[in-house]
């Protein structure tokens, strides 16, 4: 029998969230970790029952737990995530060079084939593997020593690396994204790398051809077509038909540009999903109507997904990491709200129910589909 | 015997209750009660002072015989109180936040 495991990071503690492949009746456990911030939580491909959560608080710092067993039960592992080197400086919100500090990991990707092997972005932007499980982790530090790396700014809610994608068409080749740097590729795993933003447009860069500076808030990609690349950038949803070498935007007829996440259906690498946001200063839906957009075309044609959704007065927000979809044959979306609600869809999007209605602030939203 | 009190949270982690009773050798101060504290339960590296720079966690502060003891050197020596097991050393995590 085949089910879903759907894993949710909130401001408060983590929550896990099952049920069958219908996707009807849902048993929630949690909070894990309760009072905890869990930025992220996401399990092995490789290993379903191999979880990885990252927990953090303002008071106690950084902690990666790992779960063997589905997360009924969490250790903690290994902490230590120290630059390598001098870790010098990026600009600060007001221009002057500020030291890069460590303080939290946003975002945990594991490995398609090896449940050891796992990577962390995190903040200030940076990128660490572990490959025991997350015991021990080294810094990547081609990234952060990119020679454009001392003008990088954090934007609002930090300097965070959120986005970890690994091409399952390339060996060695995965793609980062850092607010407010941009997009990077690598061809060697993670040990050199290049900005991938030709063809951004970012107000509040003076420079229309900047070659980093750019708020990407998130990206996506299928991975039948892994040359594809989808993003949610500050304002403006974007698409790479060469793995980031140019960019051309594919807002369309959306309501509003600015949003923060971005996935593709799992089996149409055409079908595309945002959350449209009213805009940076007011992080609600237009109108009050929270509305998944869909577009089957790539982008440029969206269509507003609402059966299910409210409809009046919603004001929440839905977080860069906090969509997913599953892979059963009706693919299931799923997103999390600020408002502590996670919405599931067990037909692309064409209609929506709450899993759960009242957690604190949802900051991640993964799911895994079990057979 | 030096007797240390965790927060709440730090509890949790450490899968104690109630006070930690741990021997320290040499002079008792900040960092030799933190470093067999952390020696007991390495779970709680990082989660009290910083891990490169050893520096306190800012919303992290130290209390004992009714002071704060933030802001002394963490190689100083503790009250004699707390060196002789007759009054704890607080782990105390700040009033800030939601």
């Amino acid at each position: 029998m085949s089910g879903v495991r759907v894993l949710v990071g909130t401001r408060k503690g983590a929550f896990v969230l099952t049920a069958d492949g219908k996707r009807e009746q849902w048993d929630v456990s949690g909070p894990h970790f309760g009072g905890w911030e869990i930025y992220h939580v996401k399990g092995s491909p490789a290993d379903p029952d191999r979880l990885y959560a990252s927990q953090s608080s303002g008071w106690f710092g950084q902690l990666i737990q790992r779960s063997d067993d589905g997360g009924a039960t969490w250790e903690p592992v290994g902490n230590q995530f120290s630059y390598q080197g001098v870790p010098g400086t990026h600009q600060w919100y007001d221009g002057t060079p500020h030291p890069w500090e460590f303080a939290r990991v946003w975002h945990l990707e594991p490995s398609p084939d090896d449940p050891d092997l796992v990577y962390a972005g995190v903040e200030d932007a940076g990128l660490f593997r572990s490959a025991d499980g997350g015991k021990q982790w080294q810094e990547l530090p081609g990234l952060r020593c990119h020679s454009s790396g001392p003008s990088w700014q954090p934007g609002a809610g930090g300097m965070c690396l959120h986005t970890i994608i690994l091409d399952p068409g390339k060996p060695g080749r995965m793609f980062a994204a850092i607010s407010a740097a941009g997009a990077f590729r690598s061809d060697d795993s993670g040990e050199t790398w290049q900005p991938v933003n030709r063809g951004l447009r970012s107000e509040g860069i003076p420079d229309d051809d900047a070659e980093v500076g750019h708020c990407v808030h998130r990206l996506a990609m299928h991975h039948s077509r892994p040359s594809v690349l989808y993003m949610q950038k500050h304002w403006d949803v974007m698409r790479s038909d060469d793995s980031g070498d140019s960019w051309h935007e594919v807002s369309g007829n959306l309501p509003s540009d600015f949003g923060f996440p971005i996935d593709v259906h799992a089996h149409e690498p055409d079908t595309v999903y945002v959350v449209p946001i009213k805009s940076d200063s007011e992080h609600f839906p237009p109108e009050g109507k929270l509305r998944v957009y869909r577009s089957r075309t790539g982008g440029d044609e969206w269509e507003a997904l609402t059966t299910g959704l409210p409809q009046a007065n919603c004001y929440v927000n839905v977080l860069r990491d906090a969509m997913a979809v599953d892979s059963l044959d009706s693919c299931g979306v799923y997103f999390g709200t600020t408002g502590g609600q996670v919405y599931a869809s067990a037909d692309a999007g064409d209609s929506w129910a709450p899993i759960v209605r009242d957690l604190p602030a949802v900051l991640s939203v993964e799911v895994q589909t079990l057979s | 015997m030096i007797r240390v009190v965790l927060p709440a949270h730090l509890r949790t982690l450490a899968k104690v209750a109630g006070e930690v009773e741990l021997d320290v050798a040499g002079q008792v101060t900040q960092c030799s009660v933190l470093d067999a504290l952390e020696t007991r339960y390495p779970v709680l590296r990082g989660t009290i002072r910083d891990r490169d720079t050893g520096r306190r966690r800012a919303f992290v502060r130290f209390f004992a015989c009714e002071r704060d003891l933030s802001h002394e050197q963490p190689g100083a020596p503790l009250p004699d109180a707390v060196a002789m097991g007759a009054e704890p050393f607080l782990i105390v995590g700040a009033m800030a936040g939601g």
